[in-house]
C-alpha cells in the first residue's frame, strides 16, 4: 500500500503535462529548474528525458494494472470475485487482450477527488478488444477496486469508445458488470455517461450482438444498460440486478426483502426473466460466455457462423419415433426431440428457468447455428401464455436480426385462458410472438410433433406466417380445438357425444386437413427429422426476404 | 463389408431370415454360433403363436416363430404400445394398463387376446404366467396348446416340499436334514452326525437365514442347539428346528433339459450362475470352469430322472447348490425358459424356443444324448438399468436417450427388447438386454464381453455395466474361483466403481486432458468466411489442469495433427485418435494400447465425464489460468443430506411411518418405498425431529424427490 501510495504521489506530479514532445521538455525543465536549481543534474535530465516518459508511462501501466491497489484486489478475491483484468484475460484468447485508453482517469474534482490518491490511470473500467477463438470481440470489464466500480464521466466515454468502435468494425460487445452504481461525487456527469451507453446501446442493438454478464452489483440507472443489451447473464450468489436496494425498498414499500432474493440470479433467470441465464461462479460464467460467443455471428452483415462438425447431417434419430406418447394428453419432453436433432447433442439453453413452457435457445445443424423455438408440452402443456411469448418473441427477433435460421417445433394447445391472463394483457403480449415471427425474414423451418391448436398454430411460425418449410409429424394435429371442446359447439345437443368425439377425431386429429391444403409441405417420419432440416438448411441458405420499407416496424410493446 | 451401425430388431430379424432360407453364410448377424438348428420347412407346424410377455423374451421368441414361418401375437400393456415386441409381432393386442396385474398377469384379457386372435397355442416366456398352472389349465379348456411342460409338473415341481421328495424318490442328491421337534442336545448331535459336517441349525419358523447358526463339531452343534431352540420358543413361539448340512462356498449350477412328449430326455450341460446379488444372477457361463466331466455327467443324469419322474416335457432347468468338494445338491427345477437359457443355446447350438415350440407340437426329440456338444465357451451379462453402487444394483428408469448394441464386434449376441427412445418405466423389469459373447475359449468369450461392454452405447437411464465389467477383470473371476458369495466377498463395502491402477489413471487423465484440447481446437474451425484472425498461430502447447476427485493433476499436452503427446506425473504418453467428437463412443490408443472410452457429458466448465473401464468418471480440465483463478472461486456448500430424505430411485410410496413433529431416531425406518417389486426401508440418516413430510402412501416418486426433511434439533 505504501508503494501505491508513492507511486500515485510520483504520478500527480506530472499530473498537469501535455505529451507533445516540445511543450513537455519546455514546461519540464521549467518545473525542474525551480525545484532543482542545480544546471548540471538538469543536462543529464534533458539528455535522459526520454527515458523519463518510459518509466512514467511503465508506472502509469502498472497502476492501472493494479486497479484498486493489492488490498483490493484481496477483498474482491476474498467476495469470491475475480478482478476486471482477471476476467478479460479468462474470457479472451491468450496474448489477444488489446487495451484502449488505459490512461485515461476521471476529471472530478469535487469532494477532494481530484487529490493524487483518488486518481487511478484507468479509473473504474478496462476496456479494449481482443479474440474469443479467434474472432473480434470489444469487451469492458468493470473494476470493483476502483471507486466500487462506479461510473464517471471517463469511465463512461471508455465504454462508449470501444462500442463506437465495434460497430464500424462490426464486432459484438460484451459488457462485464461489477459496479456499485453512479459515481455520486460526479454527479450529473455520470447520470449523462449512462444515457451516453443507453444510446449507444440501442443504436448498436441489432448491428452487433451485445451481451452483458454481471458479476457484480449493478444497481440503479445502472441496470438499463444490460436490459438494453441482447443478452443478461449472472453469476450465482455475487451478483445483483436492482432498481433500488433492500433498504431503500424497506423504506418505502415496507417489504423485508433480501438483496439474493430482490435481484439475486435465481430471482432474475426464474422469476422476472431479466436474466437469460446464470452460471456458478466467475471462472464458469467466463468459459461459458466463450461458448455462447462461438454460436454468434460478429455482426448483422455476417452470416450465422459454421463450425467443423463431426456429426453426420443425414443422421436418423430413431427415438423420435417413440417420443410423442400415443395418448394425445400424456407430456413428454421437448428437450428430448431438441437434443435429438442437434448436432452432438449440444443445445446452448437461453432462459431454461422462465417460462419454461417454451423452449428457446442455440444449437448448431451441420455446423451451422440455428436458433430452436420448442413449445414444452411437459410444462403446463406447453401452451403459450404472457411470459413464454414474450420470452420467445425476443428470441426470435435475435435470431433474425442476426442471420439466424429459426427452427420451431409446435406442440401447443393454445394460448393459456384466464382472468390472470386476460387482465395481464396476453392479447398484446402475445401479439409480440405473432409479430415476431411474421416479420421475420431468416430462414424459418416449423415442425408440428403434435398439437397445433387454434390462433397459437398461426403463430408458431406457421406457412401463412412465411414459413419457408413446415413439416407435420405422423402425430400432428392441427385444429381449431381439442376434440372435447369443438364437438361441444359443433354438435351441441346431440345425444352421443362419444360418437361425434370419434369422428371429429377422425377428421381434424391428424395432419391430413393441413397436408391436403398445403399448409404442411409434408409428413415426415420423426426420425428424419434432423436429416430434412439439415437439407433445408443448406437450400435456404441464400434466402433473400425483404420487408416492405419502413423507419421501424411497430411491435405491440 | 459395412457392418450396420443400428439395425432395428426388425432388420435385424429380417436378416436372419434370409440368412436362413437362402444360406447365404455371411453376416448371420449375431447368430451363428447361437442357434444354428435348422428349421425343417416342410414340419408341420402351429399357424400362429401368442406370447404372453414383453421385453427381450417376447423379442426372442418371435425371432424364431418367424424363422419358422409361425405368425404371432403379442400383447401388451397401453404404456408398451410402442414397444419392440409389439413391433415385431404379426399381430398386437392391448390387456391392459401398465401394472402387470392389470395387463400381463391378466388372464382373462389375455385369453380374450387368443380367442379373438385364434392363436393355436401360447408360448409364456419367464416369469409372468410362464409357471401359473391355472393359466395353463385354461388353455387346455379351450384347446389351446402351451407352449412348456404340463400342469402336472408345473405344480409338482412348484412346490418346494413336494419338489425335494419327488427329486429325492428319484435319486437326486437332495441336501440332507432334519426339520422337526429335537429333543435334547444328543438327539441334535446324532443328527448333525447323521447328515456330517459342517451343518446348520436354526429355527424352522425364521424365515431366510435368521438366527442360522453353522456347526463344524460337535461342540458348536450343542451351542447352536441351545440358542436355537431357546430363539424357536420365545421368538417364535415354535419349537421346532431345521438341522440341515451347510453348504460352504456354495456354487449355483444349472442343468438345462429338454424332454419331449414320447419319455425321451436329454440334459444340455450346466450353466453356471454363482455371481449373483439378492439372489438373482448377474453374471453366467457354459459352461462351468469348476465341473468335471464325470460331475457334468452325474448331474446332468440326475436331472433328467427328476424330469423322467415328473413326465416333463419341454425345456427346464434343474438347479444345483455345489459345495466345494463338487457334492451337489438338488435346489429345485424351473420349469419354464430360463432367462439365461442364450449361453446354452451357445455351446450346443439348439434353438430352445424351437425346440420348445416342436415338443409341444408333439414331435419327438431329433438329438440323442451323444449328440449334445459342449462348444466352445459361452458367457452372458445381464445389464440393468440400475444403479450398482446402490446394494449392487437399485433400480433406475429413464428414457434411452441413446441407445446402441456392440452388433459391430462377431460372436456377440444382444437379446434385447428396447431401442433408442425406450422407456424404462416403473412398472416392469428394469432389465435392457442379455449381452452374450462367444468364444472358443473361456478367455476369449470374456475377452470379447470386455471388448463389447466398453462398446455399448446406453445414455438416459443409469445402468449396471460398471459392475459387470469390473467382475469380468476380477482375477477370482478369471481363475473361476467363484461362488454365490463372490459380491459380498470381493466388495465388502459394496460398489464403488472401477479402482484406478496409477497407470490406469494416467490414462484416463491423459485422454480426457487430449480430449479437452481436440475439442479446444475445434471450436476454432469456422468454416467460410467468419473472419477469424489469421495471425494467430494454432496453439500446440497446452498447460491443463486436471481435477480426479479431490486430486489435481498438472498436465501438458502437445499436439501435432490428431497426436497428442501428454506429460503428467513425469511420465509422457503418446494418443492418437480420430477425436470424432459427434461419437458415442471414443477409441483411442495410448501408447499402443487401445482403449474404448466414452464420453458421457462435456461441458463449457471443463467439465467430462468419460466412461472408462466401465465405470464413469468425472473429471474437471481446465487450463493452467482458470484453474489458477478457480481457487478463488467460493465452494458452493452443498444441502445437508443428513436432513433431507430423497427417494434413492423411482418408485411408489407403500407407507410412511412419520408425521411432521414426531422424534426420530437413527436408523429408524421414515418410509417405504416399492420399486419394481422391492421394497426398500428408507432410515433416518440421524436423532431428529421430522420437520415436514413430503410424500404420502400411494404417491409416485422420483429419484432424488425430497421425501421427509428433518430438523435441526
Amino acid at each position: 500500500m505504501a508503494a501505491l501510495a508513492t507511486l500515485r504521489n510520483a504520478s500527480s506530479l506530472f499530473g498537469g503535462y501535455r505529451f507533445i514532445y516540445k511543450n513537455l521538455v519546455a514546461s519540464r525543465s521549467h518545473v525542474w529548474d525551480s525545484v532543482q536549481p542545480n544546471w548540471n543534474l538538469q543536462q543529464r535530465w534533458y539528455a535522459v528525458s526520454h527515458l523519463s516518459v518510459q518509466e512514467r508511462i511503465d508506472k502509469k501501466r502498472e497502476a492501472a494494472r493494479l486497479g484498486g491497489g493489492q488490498a483490493r484486489i484481496e477483498a474482491q478475491h476474498k467476495r469470491g470475485k475475480l478482478t476486471a483484468r482477471e476476467r478479460v484475460e479468462l474470457l479472451l484468447d491468450p496474448d489477444t487482450f488489446v487495451e484502449y485508453d488505459m490512461f485515461v482517469e476521471h476529471r472530478c474534482s469535487d469532494f477532494g477527488m481530484d487529490s493524487a490518491q483518488n486518481k487511478y490511470p484507468g479509473d473504474s473500467v478496462v476496456t479494449g478488444q481482443g479474440r474469443i477463438n479467434g474472432r473480434l470481440v470489444y469487451v469492458f470489464s468493470q473494476d470493483f477496486t476502483v471507486f466500487g466500480g462506479s461510473l464517471s464521466g471517463a469511465h463512461a466515454q471508455k465504454i462508449c469508445k470501444i462500442m463506437d468502435q465495434a460497430v464500424l468494425v462490426g464486432a459484438p460487445v460484451i459488457g462485464l458488470n461489477d459496479s456499485g452504481g453512479a459515481r455520486i461525487q460526479e454527479g450529473v456527469e455520470s447520470l449523462a455517461g449512462y444515457a451516453d451507453i443507453f444510446l449507444r446501446n440501442v443504436l448498436v442493438s441489432g448491428v452487433v450482438p451485445q451481451i452483458s454478464l454481471i458479476m457484480g452489483p449493478c444497481a440503479g440507472g445502472a441496470v438499463y444498460s444490460p436490459a438494453l443489451t441482447d443478452f443478461t447473464f449472472m453469476v450465482k450468489d455475487t451478483s445483483y440486478l436492482f432498481i433500488t436496494g433492500p433498504d431503500v425498498v424497506k423504506s418505502v414499500t415496507n417489504e423485508d426483502v433480501t438483496q439474493e432474493e430482490l435481484g439475486g440470479a435465481k430471482t432474475h433467470t426464474a422469476v422476472s426473466g431479466v436474466a437469460h441465464r446464470a452460471f456458478e461462479n466467475d471462472v464458469e460464467a467466463l468459459l461459458n460466455l466463450r461458448e455462447f460467443f462461438n454460436f454468434l455471428p460478429l455482426s448483422n452483415k455476417d452470416p450465422a457462423p459454421v463450425m467443423e462438425c463431426h456429426d453426420p447431417s443425414d443422421r436418423l434419430v430413431p427415438g423420435l419415433d417413440t417420443v410423442v406418447p400415443f395418448e394425445s394428453t400424456k407430456a413428454y419432453d421437448m428437450l428430448d426431440i431438441i437434443h435429438g436433432i442437434a448436432d452432438e447433442r449440444d443445445f446452448f439453453e437461453i432462459m431454461p428457468n422462465y417460462a419454461k413452457n417454451i423452449v428457446v435457445g442455440f444449437a448448431r445443424m451441420n455446423g451451422r447455428t440455428i436458433g430452436i423455438v420448442g413449445n414444452q408440452p411437459k410444462v403446463a402443456s406447453g401452451c403459450l401464455d404472457i411470459n413464454s411469448s414474450v420470452k420467445g418473441a425476443r428470441f426470435v427477433r435475435f435470431c433474425d436480426a442476426f442471420n439466424i435460421p429459426i427452427i420451431t417445433f409446435v406442440d401447443v394447445p393454445g394460448f393459456l385462458p384466464g382472468t390472470a391472463q386476460e387482465y395481464g394483457g396476453i392479447i398484446r403480449h402475445g401479439a409480440k410472438l405473432l409479430f415476431a415471427f411474421a416479420e421475420a425474414t431468416v430462414p424459418k423451418i416449423t415442425i408440428i410433433t403434435r398439437k397445433a391448436y387454434g390462433g397459437a398454430y398461426d403463430v408458431m411460425s406457421s406457412k401463412h406466417l412465411r414459413g419457408d418449410v413446415n413439416y407435420a409429424w405422423p402425430s400432428a394435429e392441427v385444429a381449431v380445438m381439442g376434440a372435447k371442446g369443438a364437438v361441444q359447439i359443433i354438435f351441441r345437443g346431440k345425444e352421443n357425444q362419444a360418437e361425434a368425439e370419434a369422428e371429429y377425431v377422425e377428421t381434424f386429429a391428424n395432419p391430413f386437413p393441413a397436408a391436403v391444403r398445403g399448409f404442411v409441405d409434408d409428413i415426415i417420419q420423426p426420425s428424419s427429422t434432423r436429416m430434412r432440416i439439415c437439407r433445408d438448411l443448406e437450400v435456404l441458405v441464400n434466402k433473400c426476404q425483404t420487408n416492405p420499407w419502413k423507419k421501424h416496424a411497430n411491435i405491440p410493446l | 463389408m459395412a457392418a450396420p451401425r443400428v439395425t432395428s430388431g426388425l432388420q435385424r430379424v429380417l436378416l436372419m431370415l434370409k440368412n436362413v432360407h437362402f444360406k447365404l453364410g455371411y453376416r448371420i448377424v449375431a447368430s451363428r454360433k447361437q442357434y444354428s438348428t435348422v428349421y425343417d420347412p416342410n414340419e408341420k407346424t402351429f399357424e400362429k403363436i401368442l406370447i404372453a410377455n414383453r421385453g427381450e423374451i417376447a423379442c426372442r421368441i418371435i425371432k424364431t416363430c418367424k424363422k419358422m414361418g409361425i405368425k404371432t401375437v403379442a400383447v401388451h400393456s397401453d404404456v408398451d404400445s410402442n414397444a419392440v415386441h409389439v413391433k415385431m409381432a404379426d399381430e398386437a393386442v392391448c390387456v391392459g394398463p401398465a401394472p402387470t396385474s392389470k395387463s400381463y398377469l391378466n388372464m382373462d384379457a389375455i385369453m380374450e387376446a387368443i380367442r379373438k386372435t385364434r392363436a393355436e397355442a401360447v408360448h409364456p416366456g419367464y416369469g409372468f404366467l410362464s409357471e401359473n398352472k391355472e393359466f395353463a389349465k385354461r388353455l387346455a379348456a379351450e384347446g389351446v396348446t402351451f407352449i412348456g411342460p404340463d400342469t402336472h409338473a408345473i405344480q409338482a415341481m412348484g412346490d418346494k416340499i413336494e419338489s425335494k421328495l419327488i427329486a429325492k424318490n428319484a435319486k437326486v442328491n437332495t441336501i440332507p436334514g432334519f426339520d422337526g421337534v429335537v429333543k435334547d442336545t444328543d438327539q441334535a448331535i446324532s443328527i448333525a452326525r447323521e447328515i456330517g459336517y459342517p451343518v446348520m441349525i436354526k429355527a424352522s419358523a425364521g424365515g431366510g437365514g435368521k438366527g442360522m447358526r453353522i456347526a463344524w463339531n460337535d461342540e458348536e452343534t450343542r451351542e447352536g442347539f441351545r440358542f436355537s431352540s431357546q430363539e424357536a420358543a420365545s421368538s417364535f413361539g415354535d419349537d421346532r428346528l431345521l438341522i440341515e448340512k451347510f453348504i460352504d462356498n456354495p456354487r449355483h449350477i444349472e442343468i438345462q433339459v429338454l424332454a419331449d412328449k414320447h419319455g425321451n430326455a436329454l440334459w444340455l450341460n450346466e450353466r453356471e450362475c454363482s455371481i449373483q446379488r439378492r439372489n438373482q444372477k448377474v453374471i453366467e457361463e457354459a459352461p462351468s470352469t469348476f465341473l468335471d466331466p464325470n460331475t457334468r455327467k452325474q448331474m446332468g443324469e440326475q436331472a433328467v430322472s427328476l424330469a423322467k419322474a415328473v413326465q416333463y416335457s419341454s425345456a427346464g432347468t434343474v438347479e444345483f447348490l455345489v459345495d466345494s468338494q463338487r457334492n451337489f445338491y438338488f435346489l429345485e427345477m424351473n420349469t419354464r425358459l430360463q432367462v439365461e437359457h442364450p449361453i446354452t443355446e451357445c455351446i450346443t447350438g439348439l434353438d430352445l424356443v424351437q425346440e420348445m415350440i416342436r415338443i409341444a407340437k408333439g414331435y419327438k426329440l431329433h438329438q440323442k444324448q451323444a449328440d449334445i456338444p459342449i462348444k466352445g465357451w459361452a458367457v452372458e451379462s445381464r445389464v440393468y438399468a440400475e444403479d450398482p453402487y446402490k446394494s449392487f444394483g437399485l433400480p433406475s428408469i429413464g428414457r434411452l436417450s441413446q441407445y446402441i448394441e456392440p452388433l459391430n464386434l462377431t460372436n456377440v449376441r444382444v437379446d434385447s427388447g428396447i431401442k433408442e427412445g425406450s422407456d424404462i418405466s416403473i412398472y416392469y423389469d428394469p432389465m435392457i438386454s442379455k449381452l452374450v459373447t462367444y468364444g472358443s475359449t473361456r478367455a476369449e468369450a470374456l475377452q470379447r464381453m470386455v471388448e463389447a461392454l466398453d462398446s455399448y452405447v446406453i445414455r438416459g437411464v443409469t445402468h449396471n455395466i460398471s459392475l459387470l465389467r469390473d467382475i469380468l477383470i476380477h482375477p477370482r473371476f478369471v481363475k473361476g474361483d467363484i461362488s454365490t458369495k463372490f459380491l459380498p466377498e470381493v466388495y465388502p463395502d459394496g460398489f464403488k466403481g472401477h479402482q484406478l491402477s496409477d497407470n490406469g489413471r494416467r490414462e484416463l487423465l491423459a485422454t480426457a486432458a487430449c480430449l479437452y484440447v481436440a475439442l479446444q481446437l475445434r471450436s476454432r474451425r469456422f468454416i467460410g468466411n467468419q473472419r477469424v484472425s489469421t495471425s494467430h498461430k494454432e496453439q500446440n502447447r497446452w498447460e491443463l489442469s486436471l481435477k480426479l476427485d479431490k486430486d489435481t493433476h498438472a498436465v501438458t499436452v502437445f499436439s501435432t495433427g490428431s497426436l497428442f503427446t501428454v506429460e503428467l506425473d513425469g511420465k509422457r504418453l503418446n494418443v492418437t485418435s480420430e477425436w470424432n467428437l459427434a461419437s458415442a463412443l471414443l477409441p483411442v490408443t495410448i501408447d499402443g494400447t487401445q482403449r474404448t472410452m466414452q464420453c458421457l457429458s462435456r461441458d463449457a466448465s471443463g467439465n467430462v465425464s468419460l466412461q472408462y473401464l466401465g465405470t464413469v468418471f468425472k473429471i474437471q480440465v481446465l487450463n493452467r489460468k482458470a484453474a489458477d483463478l478457480n481457487k478463488h472461486m467460493p465452494e458452493k456448500v452443498p444441502e445437508d443430506s443428513g436432513s433431507i430424505l430423497r427417494s434413492p430411485m423411482p418408485g411408489s410410496v407403500v407407507a410412511v411411518s412419520v408425521k411432521p413433529g414426531d422424534m426420530v431416531s437413527e436408523g429408524q425406518e421414515i418410509c417405504v418405498i416399492e420399486a419394481m417389486k422391492m421394497q426398500n426401508s428408507m432410515t433416518a440418516a440421524r436423532t431428529a425431529k421430522v420437520k415436514t413430510v413430503h410424500c404420502k402412501a400411494g404417491d409416485t416418486v422420483a429419484e432424488g424427490d425430497i421425501l421427509i426433511e428433518l430438523g435441526m434439533d
